[in-house]
């Protein structure tokens, strides 16, 4: 059930959430690249690894175990650990 | 020409009582009359149905029955119970009853317990200023808290409309009022928005008068707020409550009081903190610098024990009288022990506390931050027994602390920490004029007590203590 809450802030920021600040560059970046295990959704993460190794950004490769479900603690655990961003492919 | 009300249930004797007399006055003038539960008590006809409150509400009904006469719109007069002599007054008319002439009426439905609030946020919920956010169904309104970022790490009450509504009801002052500009970001910080961070620190109503004015002490400019959030140093702002109320809300000045497991001295501290995060924008990593902080950025919050003390307060220290009560604002370090378990003759006990105050921040910093001492009951004690005062006390740490120059430059003990050479002759003393405060709390047993040291920016240049008188304001 939804719930009515009152905001504790001086309200100078937007009520909704703002997702995390984007990077302007991936320069000295280190990229990871998550592929759910959905059909063909290597392809594309192959083809973003090509173009990203072509401009020399460091990447990492993770695999989720299913598709069906959220990725493991541990997984998502790594990839926090070793990684400033991260790129999911859900392709089909 | 004069027109009543009257406010009933049927649940109440007394009501039930008086029904001869209101169906007496009934035929005599126009008498509205609402029934807070059945609404054909007491006659078949011309009773209105007030069984949502929404008249007693806003007649504010105390007691059923209440009989309120008009002149026009304007009320001239009320009595409730049954008194026949207050009724006969209100009323103009002679009475006749063969029931006594007195019976104490009972609570109107408005008073239950929990209702106030409910209905507060039935009728009057738009005079809650503050933006609504609403929750998506799947969310948990406590990780709803935390991904919105108001949490200082641990769980948040979820501020809904009842529970600020409800918090409000323990200061009668208008939760517009602006008590001031919180820094970093200096956003207007209302009665409203202090309510709404109190409930989410986890106070009860009765605390809020406290936290209030916890705040404005904390948003005074000798207080220095702004600096304090902003320092690499390790401080916070400590609160020390003096006074009636921090016993009558059931504050721990004894045993563990500067610990955990008390609700005030914990939720009361925290509320401080939540204002300056939510209200102020002040958080770690963005405009608080602290290298380390402390752990008292939860909540520092704790009473000084006034009861069966040798010594004055500090409230009474600073002007105010044993009845009143206060808040007292200091930039605090956490806590360091001094342990004495030998000292029964005072000077030996006062050069144990001076060797434990003359390490604060640094053994060569001097006049930098200034110190709270908390003694112990035990402590205490040796003072009683000689009848030290705690000015004697204050002045002997005085001598003990002057500290001859050649200890406290640059290069001495193999440290290159220190003041400049040229203060070589000289004698200096560790804190500046008033800058080290005497209080008295903890357990009875144990020859313990405790130094909170300060931010190292005191006095005119840095933060000094705040004390303000706490505005207990009788129920509305």
């Amino acid at each position: 059930m939804s719930n009515v809450l009152m905001d504790p802030t001086s309200e100078l920021s937007s009520e909704h959430r703002e997702p995390l600040p984007r990077p302007s560059s991936l320069e000295g970046l280190t990229v990871g690249l998550l592929d759910i295990s959905k059909a063909r959704g290597d392809v594309f993460i192959d083809r973003i690894e090509d173009l990203m190794v072509q401009r020399g950004i460091s990447t990492r490769r993770y695999k989720k175990p299913t598709f069906t479900r959220i990725a493991p603690v541990e997984l998502t655990q790594q990839i926090a650990t070793e990684c400033d961003v991260v790129v999911e492919s859900l392709a089909d | 020409m004069d027109n009543y009300v009257l406010v009933v249930k049927e649940d109440c004797a007394t009501c039930r009582l008086v029904v001869p007399v209101i169906n007496q006055l009934s035929g005599l003038f126009h008498l509205k009359i609402y029934s807070q539960d059945n609404p054909n008590f007491p006659l078949n006809e011309d009773v209105v149905d007030d069984s949502e409150l929404k008249e007693s509400w806003s007649l504010n009904i105390e007691t059923v029955p209440t009989i309120i006469r008009y002149d026009g719109q304007s009320e001239t007069g009320r009595t409730f119970g049954w008194d026949k002599e207050a009724w006969e007054s209100l009323t103009g008319v002679s009475l006749a009853t063969d029931f006594p002439d007195f019976r104490p009426g009972c609570g109107s439905r408005t008073v239950d317990p929990g209702m106030p609030e409910k209905l507060a946020v039935k009728f009057d919920r738009d005079k809650l200023q503050s933006r609504r956010i609403a929750t998506a169904a799947e969310e948990d309104d406590i990780e709803a808290c935390f991904d919105r970022d108001w949490s200082d790490g641990l769980p948040l009450v979820p501020p809904t409309e009842l529970r600020v509504m409800r918090m409000l009801s323990g200061t009668n002052r208008d939760l517009r009022e602006v008590i001031g500009a919180v820094p970093p970001d200096y956003g207007e910080c209302t009665v409203e928005k202090i309510a709404v961070n109190a409930v989410m620190a986890g106070c009860k109503p009765e605390y809020l008068p406290v936290v209030i004015s916890s705040v404005e002490a904390a948003l005074q400019d000798e207080f220095c707020m702004h600096g304090l959030l902003a320092t690499t140093y390790f401080s916070g702002p400590m609160i020390l409550v003096n006074g009636p109320i921090s016993r009558a809300i059931g504050m721990n000045s004894k045993g563990n009081a500067l610990g955990q497991g008390n609700r005030a001295n914990a939720t009361i501290g925290r509320a401080l903190q939540l204002v300056i995060r939510n209200v102020g924008g002040g958080k770690p990593g963005g405009v608080d610098r602290a290298v380390f902080g402390n752990p008292g950025k939860y909540s520092y919050c704790f009473a000084e024990d006034e009861t069966n003390s040798c010594w004055e307060s500090l409230a009474v220290e600073k002007g105010f009288s044993s009845d009143q009560s206060t808040v007292t604002l200091f930039a605090a370090d956490g806590m360091q022990g001094i342990v004495d378990q030998k000292s029964r003759e005072p000077d030996s006990l006062a050069r144990s506390f001076a060797a434990g105050l003359r390490v604060a921040s640094h053994p060569k910093m001097i006049l930098a931050a200034d110190a709270f001492l908390v003694v112990s009951p035990e402590h205490e004690r040796v003072f009683r027994d000689a009848g030290w005062s705690k000015q004697q006390l204050k002045d002997r740490l005085g001598e003990l602390l002057m500290i001859p120059g050649t200890e406290l430059i640059a290069g001495a003990g193999g440290i290159a920490e220190g003041i400049p050479e040229k203060f070589a002759d000289s004698t200096m003393p560790k804190f500046r004029e008033g800058g080290l405060n005497i209080i008295r709390a903890g357990g009875s047993a144990g020859l313990f007590s405790a130094i909170i040291a300060g931010w190292g920016a005191s006095g005119k240049m840095g933060s000094v203590p705040v004390t303000r008188e706490i505005l207990v304001s009788s129920q509305a």
